[in-house]
């Protein structure tokens, strides 16, 4: 075995270590404080703390649940439709839409003096001034639920097509149809189960994220009080450190809540599983259901589709906007000011962030070939994946603070590099997830048509599966480009406030209001990943112009 | 002002004049100008704004120039970066040859270098424009959220709190704290202020104290523990009546001062307020606020306080530090501070002490607008002591933290 073999059978290790590490040290680092300077004490005499808990709780659970039913919908009713593959190409580049960006499209969108408003006044509402109304904002976190509702449906549509052809769907679906099962029913009877049972990772993610997300709830939900992570995240930043055991002590029990919140739901599917059978048992073909199901499915892919979209073009145009007062549907005038004034800004803070993604999804890529090429070699599965969650179920909020004092007490600056291994932990899930399955599906008899040849393992790697598999290479490093442009906690904590990227720059914008400033920022914010993703579907295109059949896998050309 | 204050203020200025006096016997300006030729003097002043920092580059044009001084801006994201530096040099025993020769500063830090005589100084009063400073009609000049400068910095700007309004929409603005409480109260949803502990909002909050509290005196001195809740029983009856009159009935609030701009500007409410007497006219040259927007003081005077700079006690440059202090205080340069197209700055001079030739610099500036005269800003109300914004601050969060 030469040198570069040994290192490959390192990979692996790497990987573990790589991830294992900086959660188990920030879980450490969170815990120690919490425990050792009265942070339970300060935290419980916060007369914000029940509420909080409570928006928390509410606000991941509704959004969490209401957005799997949506989706459930989506493809039980709608799956296989003309519609709905043009409705799966409209959501696809959402998907690169980060938190902060959508926030705050939907928030000028629907509030009193926003975009709808305005379009309707004076002459269908009579209002000159806008309305007095609690729309964005509210106590019970309703805008903060809906907007997470928007943003996690795309993830969770593409996840579940993702997931779908490994659950025999169309000759289950047409079992059902040939007994004489409605659309609907059928899929709820035969395809759901299956599909939830591959779904629930990525269900657990979602969950973890609308419960302890920073930058959607800083702009669409409540202040008196905040949720409990927005409150965290303040508690950090507050100047001469006295809040960093509340906030520790915080982040512990934002940890518990939501590992209480994921026992619940795994209660309610061990309590909501038996009625599937029983539901089958009833014999129920449900026909009737379709065509409202259906309708109802259509609206809720309009009302999303439109209401991310139209709120990004909200954006768009402010950031070219001259006076725009209420209750004019569009802007006095038209200018480039905007632009010209941010563009020195935004030129230096979009390269800081292009640097970082790069740096990190190129070491996830590395890290992850090097990792998928080990266990192809090796004669026994590696099963990484659960190690491989984590960072996506773990509240950011909870081991950021430790990682941080980590970081801190290692020495590290709070610079780019810092702020770029801390993107790797959690653009390193998603690089894996959509490489992995490309990678395990190439066909190994062309690597041993290429041994039996005497051509050695690196050279098989080299020559025929990384070429075969560019697209999905290139795909899977524009979604860690992706993931990494939309980090904002990690972003903010370990570049100690001072790397500015354009997630920390939209947040921190929104909080100050400036829509022409956040409509460049929020557009930068999109053109980055949509830059990647453009690249990865275009150099294969490029590359194999003359080979067809390498392309193949993205349908026919 | 009411008289207490305006005597403790009379007092520490004439301790500073016969500060200056003494001062002014031992330091002969002439060695220090020829001393600071040729040395390069290193400002650390916060450097996120560029109209700032086109400003500060504008001051070391002036002072290559005039003096032969060279000026480098060291832009930080924090002046608590400078303070660090200058504690940790003298912790490493570096008292001579420092590498922050000139800090914009005030406040804590301010307070944090002067206790533990980080500064250098007294050197203020030395300065050859020092009696131009409006230290009598503007106490914030020698007055730091009530500690007294004693000369360990020097002003540069003044910053005071206005109210902002659409002179469309609204003929007549409230004059005193109580018309504003009767126009909120008859205006419902029209008004707002940024969510405390945001300073703005505190602010605001300390400013209605100044309009409720029986002898404002006493926000000049420490919170006193056994008297604070009498003392503060106006503020909270004040707030109990407006809330309910608030935008979005005071269930949610705007985050800062910028957010609470955005909400006048889309028409939410109508009078707004902001730290910034030019910030209105500003907007409105930007193309963010309609060009009827107007500003306005209330009778017996809003909150304001002074930017200064200061210089470490081992500082490598501190006579290049003292003149480019100086020259901050020219009228020339403080009239093009004040001037809204570079900076919109309110000036620390005092315009009656000017030569005709510099007061009509000023008088040719258009202010904008939305910006009130020197003249119509009214009397400048002193910061209180930093102890009432932190409890303050505290009770605000235990009483309306949460909605009911």
């Amino acid at each position: 075995m030469n040198v570069a073999a040994r290192a490959l059978g390192l990979a692996p290790w790497a990987l573990r270590l790589g991830l294992g590490l900086p959660i188990a040290a920030g879980l450490a680092g969170t815990l120690w404080p919490a425990l050792k300077d009265h942070g339970f004490q300060s935290l419980t005499a916060w007369p914000g703390l029940p509420r909080a808990v409570a928006l928390s709780l509410g606000t991941g659970l509704a959004s969490t649940l209401s957005a799997l039913v949506i989706t459930f919908l989506l493809i039980g009713c709608l799956g296989g439709t003309r519609g709905f593959a043009t409705f799966r190409h409209l959501l696809s580049p959402l998907l690169a839409l980060p938190h902060a960006a959508a926030a705050l499209g939907l928030a000028f969108l629907i509030a009193p003096s926003g975009w709808i408003a305005r379009a309707l006044s004076p002459w269908a509402t009579g209002w000159s001034d806008p309305p007095d109304l609690m729309i964005l904002n509210d106590p019970g976190g309703l805008a903060l639920t809906a907007g997470l509702v928007a943003k996690e449906v795309p993830f969770l549509l593409l996840m579940a097509l993702a997931a779908l052809p490994q659950t025999d769907a169309p000759r289950r679906a047409a079992i059902a149809a040939s007994l004489g099962y409605g659309r609907a029913m059928g899929f709820v009877l035969t395809t759901l189960p299956p599909l939830y049972a591959r779904l629930r990772l990525p269900v657990f993610a979602v969950l973890a994220y609308g419960m302890t997300n920073v930058d959607m709830a800083l702009i669409l939900g409540p202040s008196l009080p905040s949720t409990l992570a927005v409150q965290i995240t303040a508690w950090m930043a507050a100047p001469g450190l006295d809040h960093l055991p509340t906030a520790a002590a915080g982040a512990v029990v934002q940890l518990a809540l939501v590992g209480a919140a994921m026992a619940l739901w795994r209660l309610v599917e061990h309590l909501t599983a038996p009625l599937i059978p029983a539901l089958a048992l009833r014999g129920r073909r449900g026909r009737a259901l379709d065509a409202p199901l259906s309708t109802l499915a259509r609206s809720l892919a309009l009302l999303i589709a439109l209401g991310l979209g139209t709120g990004l073009a909200g954006l768009v145009v402010w950031s070219f906007a001259g006076l725009w007062q209420f209750p004019d549907a569009l802007p006095d005038s038209l200018t480039l000011k905007t632009w010209a004034k941010a563009a020195p800004d935004l030129t230096a803070t979009s390269l800081t962030t292009l640097g970082i993604a790069l740096a990190a999804s190129l070491a996830a890529l590395g890290l992850t070939l090097a990792t998928l090429e080990a266990e192809a070699r090796s004669t026994r599965p590696l099963r990484l994946e659960p190690l491989i969650y984590l960072p996506l179920i773990l509240p950011q909020i909870a081991f950021l603070p430790g990682l941080q004092i980590l970081a801190l007490t290692l020495g590290a600056k709070g610079n780019a590099a810092t702020v770029a291994a801390a993107h790797l932990v959690f653009v390193l899930p998603y690089v894996w997830l959509s490489l992995a399955p490309a990678y395990r599906a190439w066909d190994a008899r062309i690597g041993l048509t290429a041994a039996a040849m005497g051509v050695s393992p690196a050279r098989i790697f080299w020559h025929l599966r990384l070429p075969m598999l560019l697209a999905p290479v290139l795909t899977a490093l524009a979604v860690g480009v992706a993931v990494s442009v939309g980090q904002y906690l990690p972003s903010l904590m370990l570049g100690g406030g001072r790397v500015e990227t354009l997630t920390t720059e939209a947040v921190a914008l929104a909080s100050g209001g400036n829509r022409r400033l956040i409509g460049a920022v929020a557009l930068m914010q999109m053109a980055l990943p949509a830059m990647g993703f453009g690249l990865a579907l275009a150099l294969p295109r490029l590359a194999f112009a003359n080979r067809r059949g390498m392309l193949a896998e993205r349908g026919p050309a | 002002m009411n008289r207490r204050t305006f005597g403790k203020t009379a007092l520490s200025t004439l301790a500073l004049m016969a500060v200056s006096s003494r001062l002014a016997f031992a330091a002969d300006w002439q060695s220090i100008l020829a001393e600071a030729k040729g040395q390069t003097v290193y400002w650390h002043a916060w450097g996120g704004d560029t109209k700032i920092n086109d400003f500060i580059a504008f001051i070391g044009a002036e002072a290559k120039a005039r003096h032969g001084v060279t000026l480098e801006h060291v832009k930080l994201a924090s002046t608590a970066d400078a303070v660090a530096r200058v504690l940790a040099e003298r912790d490493a025993g570096q008292t001579t040859g420092g590498a922050v020769d000139l800090i914009w500063i005030n406040g804590e830090n301010f307070a944090a270098m002067k206790a533990q005589g980080l500064l250098h100084g007294p050197f203020a009063p030395a300065l050859p424009n020092w009696p131009l400073v409006d230290t009598m009609g503007k106490p914030a000049t020698v007055t730091d959220f009530t500690l007294p400068t004693e000369g360990y910095e020097s002003p540069w700007a003044m910053a005071q709190f206005v109210f902002e309004y659409d002179s469309a929409k609204l003929a007549a603005p409230p004059r005193t704290l109580h018309e504003l409480a009767a126009w909120i109260l008859a205006n419902p949803g029209r008004f707002s202020y940024p969510q405390p502990p945001d300073y703005l909002g505190l602010t605001f909050l300390k400013q209605v104290l100044y309009g409720v509290l029986p002898d404002p005196a006493l926000l000049q001195a420490p919170v006193d523990p056994a008297s604070y809740d009498a003392a503060t029983a106006p503020l909270w009856a004040f707030l109990d009546a407006i809330h309910p009159a608030l935008w979005r009935e005071a269930k949610a609030f705007p985050e800062n001062e910028p957010a609470l701009g955005q909400l006048l500007a889309d028409g939410e409410i109508q009078i707004s307020f902001a730290f910034n007497p030019g910030r209105a006219s500003a907007e409105i040259a930007a193309g963010n606020l309609p060009d009827t927007v107007r500003t306005f003081v209330l009778e017996g005077g809003t909150i304001g306080n002074a930017s200064f700079v200061a210089i470490p006690f081992n500082a490598a440059h501190q006579a290049g530090a003292q003149v480019i202090a100086n020259l901050i205080l020219d009228p020339a340069i403080q009239a093009a501070a004040q001037d809204p197209a570079t900076l919109g700055f309110q000036t620390v001079l005092n315009l009656a002490a000017l030569s005709p030739t510099d007061r009509a610099r000023f008088d040719a500036l258009d202010l904008g607008v939305a910006t009130l005269s020197p003249a119509d800003l009214g009397p400048v109300l002193l910061e209180p002591h930093a102890s009432w914004m932190v409890k303050v601050g505290e009770d605000w969060v235990k009483r309306y933290g949460v909605t009911k």
